[in-house]
């Protein structure tokens, strides 16, 4: 299994490709549909943070998912089952590092798969695919 | 209509007067005329009377992008088009940071800002929601990065932000103060800030959260990946590693950057305020536009340290480019690299557009050396090299203290009309140049250039092929076919709109295939007549707005200072914008009667 890592944050300049490339794949330009994000760390100055689901093992925000829509993906993380999930929320504030990111279309989470396609639109080196036991 | 354009076409309509905001469905202007500047400048037509003031409440200013913003990589540019209250006519400038993408997600085409408030406001655009704010607090702060940080804090949440503002100096309405967008990116020329000063309008921040389904994903992807490979590969290699600042060496290699007014084209201290000196010594990051995967914005940070105490520092981050180097470096003879970034620093904060705020102190420092001034105007010793005063003096052009700041503040023509040295007051029509002394078609290019910006027409780079190549210089005539037939081809990238960096990559082949994927039936024969109709209908209005290009003053220290192709003629020049001004008003013909 292989999950998505941030080798290197200060290598962002902050262009957004790799937002660009996990909303596209879906067949969607914009903002709310990507599972990655990247953001300013107060002040372009000081550089960027991207944030990322860690593909944790035991995950919070499956726990606070009340209608178990969160199943543990193999290699951590978790996969979004659709048709379980309300849309309550409590997914993206179970996650500390505010890696859930919400569609405020569908009204469901956004779950990095870890596909890693993202991976080959950043210019910059800074992503990648890493292999876990 | 091809759905892409359906949901590019709202405009958001904000009279800052009533203290209200509408939105109407323009598909008739995003269909024809695709976005960005083509559909700003109609925009223009119905909202600006012929004969209003640039700082009064008839002025209009219309940002606006296009079909590929959003959506491919390079498409992060916005187009404002407004009457410029420097030259008097209509103009245009181009700024990046997230703003493009921004408006887009906002779910708008384009947003034209009319009337004037009474009092300091800011606009926060959310979505559908417009907000009015009091900008009481923010009106007057010393730094625009400050209002940034402000406004930033003040406005938290997710999606795309964008925050525009201007500084100090369009407050005061300094005819060539900037609007910055995100710190580090700007509307730079033709005094933009100064029309959002005479609005009230501190900042315009727009929030953008939505998004939109593509009409064919394979096509989509399949040109994506194509354009994305192109734009981090070798074509823009340039940009990327020294940015900009790599223009400097080799412009003065050739004898084309502009030293101390103009009066030479090599500057002694090149070396020391390159774009590999500033990188190996003071380049902190390289951070890009939004979808851009180029990042030219490099900034440099400068540590000082405090004179009341020692071992106490202080480090800021200072944005750098081949224009302001030329403008606030050579320009002014300064080659100390930490006082030409404290310079840079300066003009930023004020909110200046360092091109103009260059030349403007380039003059003075000439006028008070032949002694057309005195210290009692100049307050400080203007001296090449004297960074120091020379930011004192930035500090009195927003201030204004006398009569001559008050001057200065208007920009070099009227300088000169009032104090005379209009050999050596660099401008075109009332508008300074941007910073290369290549050769007569890069002057031409100037003379007849809409934004008065060495991308209208990249003409410094036919200059430079015919250094290279030793061909001789073409007639005038042939001269102005080749600046027209760029400029308009660059009117498609700019209602694309791409930035013009990518010019290498979207070629016309690519820009087709990148259309087409969006569902449009684009051809390039049709896209290239679009470009020619847009330069004319803009150069159009600004010739029945009173613009005669055959009064042009040409400064005699263009023609006097050589350039690598010698001496530029003046019946050169002369004859260039007489063929110029004949194609524009064969176009609009008997209109201009009316
Ligand atoms: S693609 Fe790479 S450089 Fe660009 S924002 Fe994403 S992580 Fe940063
Ligand atoms: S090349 Fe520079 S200005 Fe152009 S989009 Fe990229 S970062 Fe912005």
């Amino acid at each position: 299994m292989k999950r998505l890592v941030v080798v290197d944050s200060n290598r962002c300049v902050g262009c957004d490709l790799c937002v660009y490339a996990c909303t596209n794949r879906y067949g969607y330009v914009g903002v709310s549909k990507s599972a990655i994000h990247v953001r300013s760390a107060g002040g372009i100055e000081r550089g960027f943070v991207v944030v990322v689901c860690r593909a944790c093992r035991d995950p919070p925000c499956a726990r606070a998912c009340p209608v178990d829509a969160l199943v543990l993906r193999k290699g951590g993380g978790v996969v979004l089952n659709p048709s379980k999930c309300i849309g309550c929320g409590f997914c993206v504030t179970a996650c500390d590092i505010g890696a859930v990111m919400w569609d405020s279309e569908t009204m469901k989470p956004v779950i990095c798969t870890h596909c890693g396609y993202c991976v080959a639109f950043c210019p910059h080196r800074v992503i990648s695919l890493e292999e876990v036991g | 209509m091809v759905d892409w354009v359906k949901s590019l076409s709202k405009v958001l309509y904000v009279d800052l007067g009533r203290k209200v905001s509408w939105v109407e469905e323009r598909e008739d202007l995003f269909g024809k005329w695709l976005g960005g500047v083509g559909v700003a400048v109609q925009l223009y037509k119905e909202e600006v009377p012929r004969g209003a003031d640039p700082l009064g409440h008839e002025n209009a200013v219309i940002f606006a992008i296009g079909p590929l913003t959003g959506v491919f990589p390079m498409a992060s540019k916005v187009v404002a088009v407004f009457k410029s209250p420097l030259s008097g006519f209509i103009a245009e400038a181009h700024g990046g940071g997230r703003a493009a993408a921004t408006i887009r997600f906002a779910g708008y085409g384009a947003i034209v800002i009319k009337g004037a408030s009474d009092i300091p406001i800011y606009i926060v655009v959310d979505g559908e929601k417009v907000r009015f704010r009091d900008a009481g607090a923010l009106w007057g702060m010393r730094s625009s990065e400050t209002v940034g940080r402000v406004l930033r804090e003040a406005l938290p949440g997710a999606g795309y932000r964008t925050i525009m503002r201007i500084g100090r100096a369009g407050e005061r309405l300094v005819r060539y103060s900037n609007l910055t967008v995100e710190t580090y990116r700007h509307f730079g020329r033709m005094g933009l800030g100064a029309v959002f000063g005479s609005k009230k309008l501190k900042a315009l921040v727009v929030i953008g959260k939505s998004g939109f389904k593509l009409p064919n994903v394979r096509a989509y992807r399949e040109v994506y990946k194509e354009v994305y490979e192109l734009a981090r590969g070798p074509l823009t290699k340039k940009y990327h590693d020294l940015g900009t600042a790599a223009n400097v060496l080799p412009l003065d290699k050739l004898g084309a950057l502009p030293t101390r007014n103009f009066i030479s084209g090599r500057f002694e201290g090149a070396r020391e305020i390159s774009g590999e000196k500033l990188a190996e010594e003071n380049l902190a990051r390289r951070v890009a536009c939004l979808a851009c995967p180029v990042a030219c914005i490099h900034l440099a940070a400068i540590r000082e340290e405090y004179e009341d105490e020692r071992y106490f520092y202080k480090t800021e981050f200072v944005p750098y480019d081949h224009e302001p180097i030329y403008a606030l470096g050579s320009n002014l003879g300064i080659s100390d690299r930490f006082g030409l970034l404290k310079l840079i620093k300066a003009v930023e904060d004020e909110g200046l557009d360092s091109i103009s705020a260059g030349v403007v102190l380039a003059w003075a420092t000439e006028a008070l050396e032949r002694g057309l001034v005195s210290l009692k105007e100049t307050l400080v010793e203007l001296r090449w090299g004297d960074w120091r005063n020379y930011i004192r003096a930035v500090g009195y052009i927003v201030s204004q203290p006398n009569e001559f700041y008050k001057t200065l503040a208007l920009g070099v023509e009227e300088a000169a009309a009032r104090y005379g040295g209009a050999e050596f007051a660099l401008a075109y029509d009332r508008v300074e140049p941007a910073g290369y002394h290549t050769g007569p078609l890069y002057h031409a290019s100037l003379a007849i250039g809409f934004r008065h910006s060495h991308l209208d027409a990249g003409a410094y780079a036919i200059d430079q092929s015919l250094v290279a190549s030793g061909a001789p210089v073409p007639s005038p005539e042939e001269a102005v076919k080749q600046i027209i037939e760029e400029e308009s081809w660059r009117q498609v990238l700019n209602s694309l709109v791409l930035c013009l960096f990518g010019r290498g990559v979207y070629t016309k082949e690519v820009v087709v295939k990148a259309l087409r994927a969006l569902g449009y039936e684009a051809d390039e024969q049709t896209l290239a007549e679009l470009g020619r109709r847009v330069y004319l209908e803009k150069h159009g209005i600004k010739f029945l707005e009173g613009f005669k290009p055959e009064g042009i003053r040409i400064p005699r220290r263009i023609l006097e200072t050589p350039t690598p192709l010698g001496q530029v003629r003046e019946e050169f020049l002369k004859g260039v914008v007489s063929y110029y001004a004949k194609l524009v008003r064969d176009y609009i013909g008997d209109r201009s009667a009316g």
